[in-house]
Protein backbone atom coordinates (compact mmCIF):
# COMPACT_ATOMS: atom_id res chain seq x y z
CA UNK A 1 0.00 0.00 0.00
CA UNK A 2 1.17 3.58 -1.22
CA UNK A 3 0.82 6.63 1.08
CA UNK A 4 -1.53 8.05 -1.78
CA UNK A 5 -3.72 5.51 -1.03
CA UNK A 6 -4.31 5.77 2.57
CA UNK A 7 -6.15 8.92 3.89
CA UNK A 8 -4.95 10.90 6.55
CA UNK A 9 -7.81 10.08 9.15
CA UNK A 10 -7.28 6.65 8.37
CA UNK A 11 -3.47 7.47 10.00
CA UNK A 12 -4.98 8.56 12.82
CA UNK A 13 -7.09 6.25 13.63
CA UNK A 14 -4.58 3.43 13.29
CA UNK A 15 -2.82 5.44 15.63
CA UNK A 16 -5.25 5.65 18.22
CA UNK A 17 -4.44 1.82 18.44
CA UNK A 18 -1.21 2.40 19.88
CA UNK A 19 -0.61 1.91 23.45
CA UNK A 20 1.91 4.33 25.59
CA UNK A 21 4.45 1.54 26.52
CA UNK A 22 4.20 2.12 30.20
CA UNK A 23 0.47 3.04 29.81
CA UNK A 24 -0.80 0.41 28.31
CA UNK A 25 -4.84 1.61 28.66
CA UNK A 26 -3.67 4.93 26.91
CA UNK A 27 -2.74 5.53 23.41
CA UNK A 28 -0.08 7.66 21.72
CA UNK A 29 -2.93 9.97 20.38
CA UNK A 30 -5.07 10.06 23.44
CA UNK A 31 -1.43 10.89 25.25
CA UNK A 32 -1.26 14.10 22.87
CA UNK A 33 2.27 13.42 21.53
CA UNK A 34 1.41 12.45 18.34
CA UNK A 35 1.36 16.00 16.56
CA UNK A 36 0.82 15.45 13.01
CA UNK A 37 0.72 13.23 9.96
CA UNK A 38 1.42 14.17 6.61
CA UNK A 39 1.19 12.10 3.37
CA UNK A 40 4.32 13.39 1.33
CA UNK A 41 4.38 11.53 -1.85
CA UNK A 42 5.04 7.78 -1.32
CA UNK A 43 5.80 8.60 2.15
CA UNK A 44 3.92 8.84 5.67
CA UNK A 45 5.55 11.48 8.10
CA UNK A 46 4.64 10.98 11.96
CA UNK A 47 5.69 13.85 14.27
CA UNK A 48 5.75 12.85 17.67
CA UNK A 49 7.25 14.93 20.66
CA UNK A 50 7.98 13.97 23.81
CA UNK A 51 6.56 14.48 27.04
CA UNK A 52 9.50 14.80 29.04
CA UNK A 53 13.26 15.43 27.13
CA UNK A 54 14.98 13.00 29.04
CA UNK A 55 11.91 9.99 28.37
CA UNK A 56 13.12 6.86 27.81
CA UNK A 57 10.13 5.18 25.89
CA UNK A 58 10.59 7.79 23.15
CA UNK A 59 12.45 5.63 21.30
CA UNK A 60 10.11 2.81 21.86
CA UNK A 61 7.16 4.99 20.87
CA UNK A 62 8.52 6.01 17.48
CA UNK A 63 8.98 2.33 16.94
CA UNK A 64 5.57 1.21 17.75
CA UNK A 65 4.28 3.59 15.59
CA UNK A 66 6.20 2.86 12.65
CA UNK A 67 5.05 -0.96 13.38
CA UNK A 68 1.79 -0.56 13.71
CA UNK A 69 1.75 1.27 10.28
CA UNK A 70 4.05 -1.65 9.23
CA UNK A 71 1.28 -3.88 9.84
CA UNK A 72 -1.29 -1.79 7.87
CA UNK A 73 1.02 -2.15 5.27
CA UNK A 74 1.86 1.26 5.08
CA UNK A 75 5.39 2.70 5.52
CA UNK A 76 6.31 5.83 8.18
CA UNK A 77 9.03 7.97 8.94
CA UNK A 78 8.98 9.49 12.12
CA UNK A 79 10.37 13.07 12.93
CA UNK A 80 10.70 14.77 16.44
CA UNK A 81 9.25 18.11 17.43
CA UNK A 82 10.08 19.96 20.35
CA UNK A 83 8.13 22.75 19.94
CA UNK A 84 5.68 23.81 21.15
CA UNK A 85 6.47 21.74 24.37
CA UNK A 86 4.25 18.44 25.00
CA UNK A 87 1.38 19.61 27.58
CA UNK A 88 -0.49 17.24 29.76
CA UNK A 89 -3.74 19.66 28.37
CA UNK A 90 -3.08 17.86 25.25
CA UNK A 91 -3.88 14.64 27.10
CA UNK A 92 -7.71 13.44 25.55
CA UNK A 93 -10.66 13.16 28.41
CA UNK A 94 -10.60 9.40 26.73
CA UNK A 95 -7.49 9.44 27.72
CA UNK A 96 -7.46 10.83 31.31
CA UNK A 97 -10.39 8.67 32.55
CA UNK A 98 -8.82 5.54 30.67
CA UNK A 99 -6.09 6.55 33.42
CA UNK A 100 -8.33 7.20 36.31
CA UNK A 101 -9.59 3.80 35.47
CA UNK A 102 -6.05 2.16 35.53
CA UNK A 103 -5.32 3.37 39.38
CA UNK A 104 -3.70 6.76 38.05
CA UNK A 105 -5.21 10.23 38.98
CA UNK A 106 -5.42 12.15 35.97
CA UNK A 107 -3.51 15.90 35.57
CA UNK A 108 -6.19 18.03 37.36
CA UNK A 109 -4.82 21.18 36.98
CA UNK A 110 -4.73 23.36 33.62
CA UNK A 111 -1.34 23.81 32.43
CA UNK A 112 0.34 27.06 33.15
CA UNK A 113 2.25 29.01 30.53
CA UNK A 114 5.69 29.74 30.49
CA UNK A 115 5.18 33.51 31.55
CA UNK A 116 3.40 31.72 34.68
CA UNK A 117 5.89 29.50 35.51
CA UNK A 118 7.41 31.69 38.11
CA UNK A 119 4.43 31.31 40.93
CA UNK A 120 5.85 28.07 40.81
CA UNK A 121 9.12 27.67 42.03
CA UNK A 122 8.14 28.56 45.51
CA UNK A 123 6.40 26.36 47.64
CA UNK A 124 2.84 25.96 46.66
CA UNK A 125 0.07 23.52 48.37
CA UNK A 126 -0.31 20.69 46.21
CA UNK A 127 -3.04 20.36 44.17
CA UNK A 128 -5.95 18.75 44.94
CA UNK A 129 -5.60 15.13 43.41
CA UNK A 130 -8.30 13.32 43.89
CA UNK A 131 -8.18 9.22 44.69
CA UNK A 132 -8.92 7.35 41.41
CA UNK A 133 -9.73 4.21 44.16
CA UNK A 134 -12.24 5.52 45.75
CA UNK A 135 -12.87 9.12 44.63
CA UNK A 136 -12.09 10.83 47.96
CA UNK A 137 -10.34 14.29 47.76
CA UNK A 138 -8.61 13.64 51.17
CA UNK A 139 -5.45 12.68 49.58
CA UNK A 140 -1.45 13.41 50.56
CA UNK A 141 1.67 13.63 48.36
CA UNK A 142 4.05 11.47 49.36
CA UNK A 143 7.04 11.74 46.72
CA UNK A 144 7.55 14.54 44.06
CA UNK A 145 8.67 11.93 41.92
CA UNK A 146 6.93 8.37 41.16
CA UNK A 147 7.70 5.46 38.83
CA UNK A 148 8.05 7.48 35.84
CA UNK A 149 9.03 11.02 34.85
CA UNK A 150 5.64 11.82 34.65
CA UNK A 151 3.96 11.21 37.85
CA UNK A 152 4.38 11.94 41.09
CA UNK A 153 3.06 9.63 44.50
CA UNK A 154 0.33 10.27 46.47
CA UNK A 155 -1.96 8.63 49.01
CA UNK A 156 -5.58 8.94 49.97
CA UNK A 157 -5.84 9.48 53.26
CA UNK A 158 -9.63 7.98 53.67
CA UNK A 159 -9.41 4.42 51.43
CA UNK A 160 -5.41 4.41 52.49
CA UNK A 161 -4.20 3.35 49.42
CA UNK A 162 -1.24 5.03 47.74
CA UNK A 163 -1.40 5.76 43.76
CA UNK A 164 -0.11 7.61 41.06
CA UNK A 165 -0.98 10.89 39.81
CA UNK A 166 -0.22 12.32 36.52
CA UNK A 167 2.14 15.20 37.10
CA UNK A 168 0.48 18.68 35.71
CA UNK A 169 3.03 19.73 33.03
CA UNK B 1 35.50 36.18 18.17
CA UNK B 2 34.10 34.14 15.12
CA UNK B 3 29.90 33.70 15.58
CA UNK B 4 29.69 30.16 15.16
CA UNK B 5 32.63 29.26 17.01
CA UNK B 6 30.64 31.62 19.99
CA UNK B 7 27.84 29.64 20.03
CA UNK B 8 29.04 26.09 19.96
CA UNK B 9 30.83 26.77 22.38
CA UNK B 10 27.99 28.54 24.11
CA UNK B 11 25.41 25.42 23.36
CA UNK B 12 28.48 23.11 25.07
CA UNK B 13 28.34 25.00 28.10
CA UNK B 14 24.70 24.37 28.62
CA UNK B 15 24.91 21.13 27.25
CA UNK B 16 28.20 19.99 29.70
CA UNK B 17 26.16 21.45 33.21
CA UNK B 18 23.36 19.24 32.62
CA UNK B 19 25.63 16.06 31.56
CA UNK B 20 28.40 16.23 34.31
CA UNK B 21 25.14 17.14 36.85
CA UNK B 22 23.54 14.19 35.73
CA UNK B 23 26.42 11.67 35.45
CA UNK B 24 26.60 12.64 39.35
CA UNK B 25 23.31 12.10 40.33
CA UNK B 26 23.30 8.95 38.76
CA UNK B 27 25.83 7.80 40.80
CA UNK B 28 23.74 7.89 43.75
CA UNK B 29 20.57 5.74 42.17
CA UNK B 30 20.12 3.06 44.66
CA UNK B 31 21.86 4.97 47.65
CA UNK B 32 19.54 7.68 48.24
CA UNK B 33 18.83 8.23 51.90
CA UNK B 34 15.17 7.38 51.48
CA UNK B 35 13.57 5.85 48.99
CA UNK B 36 11.51 9.14 47.92
CA UNK B 37 14.93 11.04 47.41
CA UNK B 38 16.27 8.23 45.43
CA UNK B 39 13.73 8.41 42.28
CA UNK B 40 13.85 12.43 42.40
CA UNK B 41 17.70 12.66 42.13
CA UNK B 42 17.29 9.97 39.01
CA UNK B 43 14.49 11.41 37.79
CA UNK B 44 15.77 14.80 37.93
CA UNK B 45 19.05 12.98 36.46
CA UNK B 46 16.93 11.71 33.69
CA UNK B 47 15.66 15.35 32.77
CA UNK B 48 19.13 16.79 32.78
CA UNK B 49 20.57 14.11 30.39
CA UNK B 50 17.39 14.43 28.19
CA UNK B 51 17.81 18.16 27.97
CA UNK B 52 22.15 17.50 27.30
CA UNK B 53 20.84 15.73 24.63
CA UNK B 54 19.21 18.53 23.08
CA UNK B 55 21.82 20.96 24.05
CA UNK B 56 24.84 18.74 22.69
CA UNK B 57 23.09 17.80 19.56
CA UNK B 58 22.66 21.30 18.25
CA UNK B 59 25.76 21.76 19.63
CA UNK B 60 27.08 19.16 16.80
CA UNK B 61 25.16 20.80 14.28
CA UNK B 62 26.32 24.14 14.66
CA UNK B 63 29.92 22.71 14.68
CA UNK B 64 29.07 20.55 11.26
CA UNK B 65 32.17 18.30 11.93
CA UNK B 66 30.05 15.62 12.07
CA UNK B 67 30.35 15.18 15.78
CA UNK B 68 27.00 13.92 17.45
CA UNK B 69 25.68 14.29 20.78
CA UNK B 70 27.35 11.23 21.77
CA UNK B 71 30.88 11.94 20.12
CA UNK B 72 30.91 15.74 21.98
CA UNK B 73 29.50 13.60 25.57
CA UNK B 74 31.66 10.52 25.00
CA UNK B 75 35.41 11.11 23.34
CA UNK B 76 35.93 14.76 24.55
CA UNK B 77 38.48 15.38 27.25
CA UNK B 78 38.40 17.33 30.51
CA UNK B 79 40.24 20.35 28.92
CA UNK B 80 37.01 20.57 26.12
CA UNK B 81 34.72 20.35 28.69
CA UNK B 82 32.65 23.82 29.24
CA UNK B 83 30.65 23.20 32.71
CA UNK B 84 31.34 25.46 35.41
CA UNK B 85 32.79 23.97 38.57
CA UNK B 86 29.76 24.08 40.59
CA UNK B 87 28.35 20.79 38.65
CA UNK B 88 31.98 18.74 39.48
CA UNK B 89 31.74 19.08 43.14
CA UNK B 90 32.01 15.84 44.84
CA UNK B 91 28.29 14.18 46.30
CA UNK B 92 29.29 14.80 49.68
CA UNK B 93 27.01 14.32 52.52
CA UNK B 94 23.39 14.73 51.38
CA UNK B 95 23.49 18.21 52.64
CA UNK B 96 26.13 18.98 50.03
CA UNK B 97 24.45 17.05 47.18
CA UNK B 98 21.19 18.88 47.95
CA UNK B 99 22.62 22.29 48.28
CA UNK B 100 24.84 21.83 45.06
CA UNK B 101 21.15 21.01 43.10
CA UNK B 102 19.75 23.89 44.79
CA UNK B 103 22.32 26.48 43.83
CA UNK B 104 21.89 25.07 39.92
CA UNK B 105 18.45 24.72 40.12
CA UNK B 106 18.14 28.33 41.06
CA UNK B 107 20.77 29.82 38.29
CA UNK B 108 19.65 27.37 35.67
CA UNK B 109 15.44 28.20 36.37
CA UNK B 110 16.74 31.55 35.43
CA UNK B 111 18.94 31.11 33.04
CA UNK B 112 16.08 29.25 31.06
CA UNK B 113 13.56 31.77 31.96
CA UNK B 114 16.21 34.37 29.66
CA UNK B 115 16.69 31.45 27.24
CA UNK B 116 12.94 31.41 26.14
CA UNK B 117 12.95 35.01 24.86
CA UNK B 118 16.55 33.77 22.99
CA UNK B 119 16.97 35.37 19.44
CA UNK B 120 18.27 31.70 18.17
CA UNK B 121 14.72 30.08 17.13
CA UNK B 122 15.86 26.05 18.48
CA UNK B 123 17.35 27.41 21.79
CA UNK B 124 14.15 29.22 22.54
CA UNK B 125 12.35 25.69 21.81
CA UNK B 126 14.89 24.08 24.08
CA UNK B 127 14.92 26.26 26.96
CA UNK B 128 10.73 26.05 27.01
CA UNK B 129 10.95 22.20 26.76
CA UNK B 130 13.52 22.36 29.99
CA UNK B 131 12.10 24.74 32.06
CA UNK B 132 9.02 22.88 32.74
CA UNK B 133 11.17 20.37 33.91
CA UNK B 134 13.39 22.66 35.47
CA UNK B 135 10.99 24.47 37.37
CA UNK B 136 9.91 21.12 39.20
CA UNK B 137 13.09 20.76 39.99
CA UNK B 138 14.13 24.13 41.98
CA UNK B 139 10.65 23.39 43.88
CA UNK B 140 11.71 20.52 44.89
CA UNK B 141 15.30 21.35 45.98
CA UNK B 142 14.12 24.55 47.56
CA UNK B 143 11.51 23.16 50.01
CA UNK B 144 14.21 20.29 51.03
CA UNK B 145 16.99 23.22 51.65
CA UNK B 146 13.42 24.69 53.89
CA UNK B 147 12.65 21.83 55.43
CA UNK B 148 16.41 20.75 56.70
CA UNK B 149 17.86 24.19 57.37
CA UNK B 150 15.18 24.97 59.13
CA UNK B 151 14.77 20.88 61.08
CA UNK B 152 16.63 19.84 63.78
CA UNK B 153 20.11 21.34 65.11
CA UNK B 154 22.45 18.48 63.24
CA UNK B 155 20.29 19.26 60.19
CA UNK B 156 20.58 22.88 59.97
CA UNK B 157 24.46 22.95 60.66
CA UNK B 158 24.84 20.13 57.80
CA UNK B 159 23.13 22.39 55.53
CA UNK B 160 25.05 26.05 56.98
CA UNK B 161 28.66 24.17 56.46
CA UNK B 162 27.51 22.82 52.54
CA UNK B 163 26.70 26.17 51.63
CA UNK B 164 29.25 27.97 53.19
CA UNK B 165 31.84 25.41 51.23
CA UNK B 166 30.07 25.56 47.89
CA UNK B 167 29.16 29.09 47.95
CA UNK B 168 32.65 30.27 46.26
CA UNK B 169 31.04 28.02 43.29
CA UNK B 170 28.21 29.36 42.69
CA UNK B 171 29.14 32.22 41.18
CA UNK B 172 30.95 31.67 38.19
CA UNK B 173 28.11 31.47 35.56
CA UNK B 174 27.24 35.47 36.15
CA UNK B 175 31.13 35.89 35.43
CA UNK B 176 30.79 36.21 31.42
CA UNK B 177 33.89 35.99 29.06
CA UNK B 178 33.90 37.23 25.16
CA UNK B 179 31.68 34.13 24.86
CA UNK B 180 29.01 34.95 26.72
CA UNK B 181 29.49 38.81 26.07
CA UNK B 182 29.69 37.60 22.29
CA UNK B 183 25.61 35.72 23.18
CA UNK B 184 24.32 38.62 24.91
CA UNK B 185 25.27 41.06 22.08
CA UNK B 186 23.50 38.74 19.48
CA UNK B 187 20.35 38.41 21.57
CA UNK B 188 21.12 34.77 21.99
CA UNK B 189 21.61 35.17 26.16
CA UNK B 190 20.31 37.17 28.94
CA UNK B 191 22.52 39.48 30.77
CA UNK B 192 24.51 38.50 33.49
CA UNK B 193 23.19 41.24 35.97
CA UNK B 194 19.53 40.58 35.32
CA UNK B 195 20.33 36.58 35.70
CA UNK B 196 22.65 37.44 38.78
CA UNK B 197 20.08 39.63 40.63
CA UNK B 198 17.45 37.15 40.12
CA UNK B 199 19.69 34.21 41.42
CA UNK B 200 20.69 36.01 44.50
CA UNK B 201 16.89 37.08 45.28
CA UNK B 202 15.33 33.45 44.90
CA UNK B 203 18.35 32.55 47.08
CA UNK B 204 18.06 34.92 50.13
CA UNK B 205 14.81 34.25 50.11
CA UNK B 206 14.47 30.47 50.47
CA UNK B 207 17.94 30.52 52.48
CA UNK B 208 15.83 33.30 55.16
CA UNK B 209 12.69 30.78 55.10
CA UNK B 210 15.47 28.26 56.10
CA UNK B 211 17.27 29.78 58.70
CA UNK B 212 20.43 29.88 56.93
CA UNK B 213 22.85 32.65 57.02
CA UNK B 214 23.62 34.14 53.03
CA UNK B 215 27.43 33.54 52.79
CA UNK B 216 28.74 37.37 51.78
CA UNK B 217 28.13 38.30 48.17
CA UNK B 218 31.33 40.44 47.60
CA UNK B 219 32.90 36.56 48.58
CA UNK B 220 35.64 34.90 46.18
CA UNK B 221 34.25 33.29 43.19
CA UNK B 222 36.20 29.82 41.69
CA UNK B 223 36.02 30.39 37.83
CA UNK B 224 37.57 28.46 34.99
CA UNK B 225 35.28 25.83 33.96
CA UNK B 226 33.63 27.62 31.31
CA UNK B 227 37.13 27.62 29.83
CA UNK B 228 37.98 24.59 30.60
CA UNK B 229 39.95 24.67 33.64
CA UNK B 230 38.40 22.21 36.00
CA UNK B 231 39.07 20.48 38.99
CA UNK B 232 40.67 17.17 39.22
CA UNK B 233 37.26 15.71 39.71
CA UNK B 234 36.27 16.17 36.30
CA UNK B 235 38.73 13.68 35.02
CA UNK B 236 37.35 11.15 37.44
CA UNK B 237 33.94 11.87 36.62
CA UNK B 238 34.98 11.91 32.91
CA UNK B 239 36.81 8.37 33.68
CA UNK B 240 33.82 6.51 34.76
CA UNK B 241 31.50 8.05 32.13
CA UNK B 242 33.22 7.31 29.29
CA UNK B 243 35.09 3.99 29.56
CA UNK B 244 32.98 2.37 27.42
CA UNK B 245 33.41 4.50 24.69
CA UNK B 246 37.44 4.60 25.35
CA UNK B 247 37.88 1.22 25.75
CA UNK B 248 35.49 -0.18 22.53
CA UNK B 249 35.50 2.27 20.46
CA UNK B 250 32.41 2.80 18.10
CA UNK B 251 30.46 0.30 20.62
CA UNK B 252 26.36 0.38 20.52
CA UNK B 253 23.89 -1.25 21.29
Amino acid sequence: MTAQEVSVDQVWSWLGDVPDPEIPVISVVDLGIVRDVRMLDDECIVTITPTYSGCPAMGVIADAVKDALHAHGLEARIETRLSPAWTTDWMSASGKAALKGYGIAPPVQQAIDISGLHAGIRRRAAPDVTCPHCGSPHTQLTSEFGSTPCKALYKCLDCREPFDYFKCH
Amino acid sequence: MDAKFAKFDYLLRQGDNALILSQQLCQLVGKGPALEEDMALSNVALDLLGQTRMWLSYAGEIENQGRDEDRLAFLRDAGDYRNCILVEQPNGSYADTLMRQFLFDSWHYFLMDGLTRSSDERIRDIAAKSIKEVTYHLRRSGDLVVRLGDGTDISHAKMQTALDELWMYSGEAFIYDEIDNAMVEQGVAPAAELLRKQFLDHVAEVLQDATLSMPPLEAWMQRGGKQGRHSERLGYILAEMQFLQRAYPGATW
